[in-house]
């Protein structure tokens, strides 16, 4: 019997072929596009299976698979344990998701040749990834993910935009490996060992272990989005075709995810207190700050884009809680955290998939992704507009979906803050789980607003007058998704319980088994502190709902009658006269935008008797980008500017250069003590 | 190895890296040529008495091949090179003399400070050497920096070399290959740079790199 690991390597070698095979029918017409993704579809679920039938065997037990390649002194090493297989089964489920969509969404290509041999690229890179035991195999695929998903960003060279997307993510992406590389240098410390095994043994003082924590927040979380690191992601994501946009917002982040707890939770060793409080401070300022972003943002996938920022943050979060009771000896406490977190990166991994491709299909029917162009689509495209809801519904934290369950589990393990020793966490920690309701409230906002301007009201361009209902597979895709955003929801428990491996793995503990409750409810901690039941919230809803919706239409009203908008005494509204994405935004961002956007308006009355129009300017500033991005490729302007003198140096400048260096490198070794 | 061995060893060393020091304060190009030739005769002692201390009889070789090329041939056709071109009235240091003589008592010290910090467990000749070699090596480039000369730059170069050999002499089993082949390198660089000198001269009318500069539209 083969291990699982090598079963999974033959999933990726096939993922390979299949790349291979592309290039070879990539310029054909619609049947290799359907052969490709019928290939990774077929791929990524066998894995799943394995992996499934290794969740239901034994997900303890780590699976290791040596192959000669790479370095000749390291080798190629390859494990599956507890924490491998789960986010195995977030990168393939969202590649069968994603493969399965673009079965219809493929068709609609206009370069297939750019897509086609990346996206099964991009799989086996981000299997990869997850199945490394090593720092080299590791760096290569990550870098290999990264090339992947660059080259999908590209695909659309020609548009506005996207060739700048492209270039700003890959120095992000190399940016990012270099932290990496150097945080695998230090955990592989003088003696240079570079297998995971090694680096789990060795003991890191605390100097290097901060070092590595820093380099593992630049390197892993520019990849995931933290902010200041994300200002790729809202550029490259929206850039690629949707399911590969699915992909990066949905699961690469997680892989970065997935990078980041593989380094901190296991090769590191046992935390230090205060390595919780800047993860959490991170974590709320991302959540908080992304999700701010992406109400200003009228650009539907860029807005998908930063609440995939939100979403990272809310996640961060809850592994610094998860640090932050490791480190104080708290398991049952730390293992809740990392429930929540772990839990959210799979909810997100659903609803945010289900979301893209929405996006996908509305960009399919209209050719638009700026919703002030959309609008009144749920009579054109229900179906759709239907499985969007779920994904707005979900994202927001509402129960009965997925998504209530891990923020409220991230809740939970906020109120397990007084027990903390330091104060420095007693007050940071109610502090944080301040920003997470805020972001919170705020997500569900920009969701009612996503959904609202996108499907309600009336079509505001011509072009989404004639738009239609699209194609099966991407409802296929999208409903299954939904199913399983509100199945999540509904069966928390089996999730939990799911997740005990993972925990007891990292943690040393995990939460109390959920499914031995009575009427599927799920009690993280005891019964007499809080408890929820998903089933319960959905049946209550789907009753009263349908009991409310019997008694209007058998009391109030026999027939459905659709009556004229009431447009507030105007004769003639025009579909402009509707609420647009920016002014439902506005008071939100005259509350927080003089702050995080330096946002400013302007009116400009015509003076009386004139007949001219009133003008309002909102002027908005990316200060994230203005303060850290800006001021250092001015550096960079400047120093090749002046570097550039040394160009036409004379000869003897040269060789009194070429000196005065060599006597600086003896005086540096004369000096050294 | 007693104290007398080690001590002239000690002392034909020291004297090339004083030669050296001459070299850096001559400002004519026939003393400076002149001094080149001393400093090719030290050389050439030095590495015969390492020849009969280490009973290594392939460093004769080196010595002579030192003695001949270094201390008469390369002298005599820089000579001739200067007479030829009409430069021999040149005078010429592009930093004065006093700045000079400090920064290469600073690298001397440098030197010394370095190697017999690094070297703490090496033979103390060989540690000698070593410091004594770098030092020379040091000043050379110094000549080659502080000249505007095409000529004293190659003459500094050359000094820089001869550096090399008394640091290759100086370690014990070095085999004669990697010396032969050091020499030549350097004579052919000698060949080639005297080429170009003639080369830059008929373009230029004059052995001055700075008119190199100018012809790039560079100005210092």
């Amino acid at each position: 019997m083969i291990s699982g690991a090598a079963v999974l390597l033959w999933g990726v070698a096939a993922l390979l072929g299949t790349a291979v095979l592309a290039i070879a029918s990539s310029h054909g017409s619609g049947s290799g596009t359907r052969l490709i993704y019928s290939l990774t579809l077929g791929i990524s679920a066998a894995v799943l299976l394995v992996l499934a039938s290794r969740i239901a065997d034994d997900p303890v037990t780590p699976s290791t698979v040596a192959l000669p390649l790479g370095l000749p002194w390291i080798g190629a090493h390859f494990r599956l344990d507890a924490l491998s297989t789960f986010f195995l089964v977030v990168v393939d489920f969202g590649g069968a998701m994603a493969s399965l969509y673009g079965l219809g969404y493929g068709r609609h290509e206009s370069a297939p040749h750019r897509v086609l041999p990346f996206f099964p690229t991009f799989l086996a890179g981000m299997n990869l990834v997850v199945l490394a035991d090593d720092a080299f195999t590791f760096l290569l695929s990550w870098e290999f993910m990264s090339l992947a998903s660059w080259a999908l960003v590209m695909a659309h060279h020609r548009e506005q935009d996207n060739a700048r997307a492209g270039y700003i993510y890959l120095v992000m992406a190399s940016f990012g490996t270099l932290a990496l590389l150097l945080a695998f240098g230090l955990l592989a410390g003088p003696s240079g060992n570079y297998t995971f095994e090694a680096m789990r043994a060795a003991a890191s003082t605390p100097l290097v272990a901060a070092f590595v924590l820093a380099l593992m927040l630049l390197g892993a979380g520019s990849k995931a989005g933290l902010i200041p690191l994300h200002i790729w992601l809202p550029l490259a994501h929206p850039a690629a075709p949707s399911h590969v946009s699915a992909l990066m917002s949905g699961v690469m982040t997680k892989v970065a995810i997935y990078g980041f707890i593989r380094v901190i939770f296991d090769l590191l060793g046992e935390p230090a207190w205060w390595s919780g409080v800047v993860v959490l401070f991170l974590g709320g300022l991302t959540a908080v700050l992304g999700i701010l972003y992406a109400l200003m943002e009228k650009d539907l996938k860029r807005l998908l884009a930063y609440s995939t920022i939100e979403n990272v943050g809310v996640i961060f979060v809850s592994l610094g809680l998860a640090l932050a009771f490791k480190a104080n000896a708290m398991p049952s406490a730390a293992a809740l955290a990392l429930t929540a977190a772990l839990f959210h990166v799979l909810n997100h991994s659903f609803f945010k998939s289900l979301l893209f491709f929405g996006a996908g299909a509305v960009l399919t029917a209209t050719g638009e992704r700026d919703m002030e162009k959309l609008g009144g689509l749920i009579h054109r495209m229900p179906l759709t507009s239907f499985a969007f809801l779920v994904g707005c519904v979900a994202i927001s934290a509402l129960p009965p979906f997925n998504g209530f369950v891990s923020e409220w589990l991230a809740f939970q393990a906020v109120l397990q803050s007084p027990d903390l020793p330091q104060w420095g966490l007693k007050v940071m920690v109610p502090a944080v789980g301040g920003l997470l309701a805020l972001s919170a409230a705020l997500a569900a906002a920009c969701f009612v607003k996503a959904f609202g301007i996108t499907f309600l009201g009336r079509p505001r361009t011509s072009a989404v007058e004639r738009a239609h209902e699209v194609d099966r597979y991407s409802l296929a895709a999208m409903f299954t998704l939904a199913g399983f955003c509100l199945l999540a929801g509904i069966l928390p428990g089996l999730v939990i319980d799911g997740l005990s491996p993972v925990t007891l793995s990292l943690v040393g503990s995990r939460m109390p088994v959920q499914m031995a409750q009575p009427w599927l409810s799920i009690v993280p901690i005891a019964e007499s502190r809080s408890s929820y039941n998903g089933l319960l919230v959905f049946l209550f809803i789907a009753v009263s709902a349908s009991f409310a919706a019997f008694v209007i239409h058998r009391f109030a009203s026999h027939a459905l009658r659709r009556g004229p908008a009431w447009g507030c005494g105007f004769p003639d509204v025009t579909p402009a006269a509707q609420y647009t994405s920016v002014s439902f935004a506005q008071p939100i961002r005259r509350v927080f935008g003089t702050f995080a956007f330096r946002a400013r308006e302007k009116v400009e009355l015509p003076a009386p008797g004139e007949t001219g129009p009133a003008r309002l300017t909102v002027e908005i500033h990316d200060v994230i980008w203005e303060t850290f991005y800006l001021p250092i490729g001015r550096a960079i302007d400047f120093a090749t500017d002046h570097l550039n003198h040394l160009q036409f140096l004379t000869i003897r400048r040269y060789l009194t250069l070429v000196f005065l260096f060599l006597i600086v490198l003896l005086l540096v070794l004369a000096l050294w003590p | 190895m007693n104290g007398l061995t080690f001590d002239i060893a000690h002392l034909l060393a020291g004297g090339l890296v004083l030669v050296s020091f001459m070299m850096l304060y001559q400002d004519r190009l026939f003393a400076l040529i002149n001094v080149f030739a001393l400093h090719a005769i030290v050389l050439a002692l030095s590495v015969a008495w390492q020849a009969y201390i280490q009973d290594a009889h392939h460093l004769y070789v080196t010595a002579a091949i030192a003695l001949i090329f270094k201390a008469i041939i390369i002298p005599v056709g820089l000579h001739r090179i200067i007479q030829r071109l009409g430069i021999h009235r040149d005078i010429e240091t592009a930093v004065g003399i006093g700045p000079t003589m400090l920064a290469g008592i600073g690298l001397v010290t440098l030197s010394m400070v370095l190697m017999l910090r690094v070297t703490p467990d090496a033979d103390p000749l060989a540690r000698e050497d070593l410091a004594f070699a770098l030092s020379i090596i040091l000043l050379g480039l110094l000549v080659m920096v502080t000249r505007r000369n095409a000529v004293s730059q190659v003459v500094g170069f050359m000094s820089l070399e001869n550096g090399l050999v008394l640091a290759a002499t100086g370690a014990k089993g070095m085999p004669l290959v990697v010396e032969i082949s050091v020499a030549f390198s350097i004579l052919i660089a000698f060949i080639v740079i005297g080429v170009f000198l003639f080369r830059i001269r008929e373009r230029f009318d004059t052995v001055d790199v700075g008119a190199l500069d100018d012809y790039r539209g560079e100005h210092r």
